[in-house]
């Protein structure tokens, strides 16, 4: 049988061709014993449906133990059109790896000529989380959060990851990252069927900032340095970044309001 | 025992050359053109779903005639081209330039090594800030490359569709859009008519120049280019 030429994996693609380019090879094998204290982590990331789609939001902050490594980063990414991605983990790993999930749909897309479905998407970042398995157990953990609308079903859809590359299907809401045990709270008390997309948003800052109150690694919306969470809101039209303005006016008031209120959390 | 023919490489080629332009000529032709809004690619293709027309990068398009499974070996292996130097480099460092010397590199290694060239002619644009900064490419079987600026015609009687181009009243004038490149190309394409009912046979799509997301190719639909070619709407040229 006469050999076929290369599938429409950009990731296979590079497992054959060039597999110096892969994020796990390009990180030194880490002594035994050694956790991920050495490098940055990036933490808490939330995504909850509402009526149109779905909205994911994450903080800014990375730390490297007790320090803040940055103010800065950013840990949700639009993967295409109709999909985003958070990360937490490993921050140099989480990003890389983010990054080729990107590639990897895009070129899916252009060598087949149509979308990957919703859940071959999440299918596909599955298994790239499972090929960092030996990564994971030496510390250099990744796990992502994935969400997007899904034009088959008419409706947003949020999927979590396990390290062994364990895809589960989330309902409603789901949290992930060190501050999400404050997060999950936040959400079940403040959402509900049907938001709109600026309730969703609003639900989303606050349930981070009650994670960045608890969770040390979390950071909060700074007002002084006017860093708001990165937010997107995935439905029908396509992933769209929440603006600055909408951000700043929506971390704000959940700021007047707490202080308005002056209770002991 | 046979005996070894000697043919000199002259004729060699020229073999080579009559044959894959004897290839191409049974193709049907593409257009490529500049305009104020981006970069058109327009063909003449009575198939919905076997493209001659295909997005390589965020501002980087591909078109081509000729054999279909040659040309889509060689879309293929752009695309994987662009997202590995992409992917490994930067997104800005994707160019329509390097591309198209990477397909006149293997273009001309088949040409001469092969049993038999490809019969394909293809065009590699990257749309600019402007339309004086579009890049268009033009390459052919043989590996010969070529820098055209405005437009590109390829395919089956690429001379006798250039001169009708060139005789299209938007031809001449700067300030081209759209859809008169849209109503131009379906004019001067053979198998096509000037009318709404061309939309079936005509496969169009963009590279965008004001794109707000970082992909600009867009591939219209049948009612896109319906809308574009009726009448009364989108003139101004």
């Amino acid at each position: 049988m006469p050999e076929l030429p290369a599938g429409p994996s950009f990731l296979e693609y590079l497992n054959r061709e060039r597999p110096d380019l892969l994020p796990a090879a390009s990180v030194p094998a880490a002594a035994p014993g050694h956790g991920p204290g050495q490098v940055p982590h990036a933490t808490t990331i939330v995504a909850l449906a509402y009526a149109d789609g779905v909205v994911m939001a994450g903080d800014r902050r990375a730390t490297i133990g007790n320090v803040i490594a940055s103010r800065h980063i950013e840990k949700v990414y639009e993967t295409d059109h109709f999909s985003v991605v958070g990360i937490a983990g490993a921050a140099g790993l989480a990003i890389d790896i983010a990054r080729l999930f990107t590639v990897e749909l895009e070129h899916y897309e252009k060598i087949e000529g149509t979308l990957l479905s919703l859940e071959g998407k999440a299918n596909r970042l599955a298994s790239m989380i499972r090929s960092n398995l030996s990564m994971a157990m030496q510390g250099m953990s990744v796990v992502p959060l994935f969400a997007g609308y899904d034009p088959h079903g008419g409706q947003g859809r949020i999927f979590s990851f396990d390290v062994t590359g364990g895809r589960y299907e989330e309902i409603e809401h789901h949290c992930i990252g060190s501050g999400s045990v404050f997060a999950r709270g936040a959400l079940k008390k403040l959402w509900r069927p049907g938001l709109d997309r600026v309730a969703a948003v609003s639900v989303a800052v606050e349930a981070l900032y009650d994670a960045a109150d608890d969770d040390s690694a979390t950071g909060g919306p700074d007002a002084v340095r006017r860093l708001w969470p990165v937010v997107y809101a995935v439905d029908a039209d396509g992933a769209t970044r929440i603006g600055e303005q909408e951000l700043s006016e929506t971390a704000l008031a959940l700021i007047a309001r707490r202080t308005a209120q002056a209770r002991e959390a | 025992m046979s005996a070894q023919f000697y043919v000199s490489p002259e004729q060699l080629m020229k073999d080579r050359a009559d044959f894959a332009r004897k290839g191409i000529a049974r193709g049907r032709a593409v257009i490529v053109a500049s305009c104020v809004e981006g970069i058109a690619l327009v063909a003449e293709n009575p198939s919905g779903s076997l493209h001659k027309i295909g997005e390589i990068y965020d501002r980087i398009g591909f078109a081509a005639v000729g054999k279909y499974n040659e040309f889509e070996s060689l879309r293929q292996a752009g695309v994987r081209y662009a997202d590995t130097r992409g992917y490994s480099y930067s997104r800005q460092d994707v160019t329509a330039r390097g591309l198209a010397s990477v397909y006149a590199q293997s273009l001309g290694a088949v040409f001469t090594a092969e049993a038999k060239p490809f019969e394909v002619e293809l065009a590699v644009a990257e749309v600019g800030a402007t339309p004086g900064a579009d890049k268009l490419f033009r390459l052919n079987y043989d590996g010969s490359i070529s820098e055209q600026s405005g437009v590109i015609i390829m395919g089956g009687d690429a001379e006798a569709l250039a001169a009708a181009w060139a005789q299209t009243a938007v031809a001449g004038s700067g300030e081209l859009r759209l859809a008169a490149v849209i109503r131009a190309a379906a004019t001067v394409l053979p198998g096509v008519v000037a009318a709404p009912a061309a939309s079936s046979v005509l496969e169009v799509a963009v590279l965008h120049r004001a794109s707000s997301s970082r992909r600009t190719f867009r591939r219209l639909s049948t009612a896109d280019i319906d809308s574009q070619l009726a009448p009364g709407e989108g003139t101004q040229t």
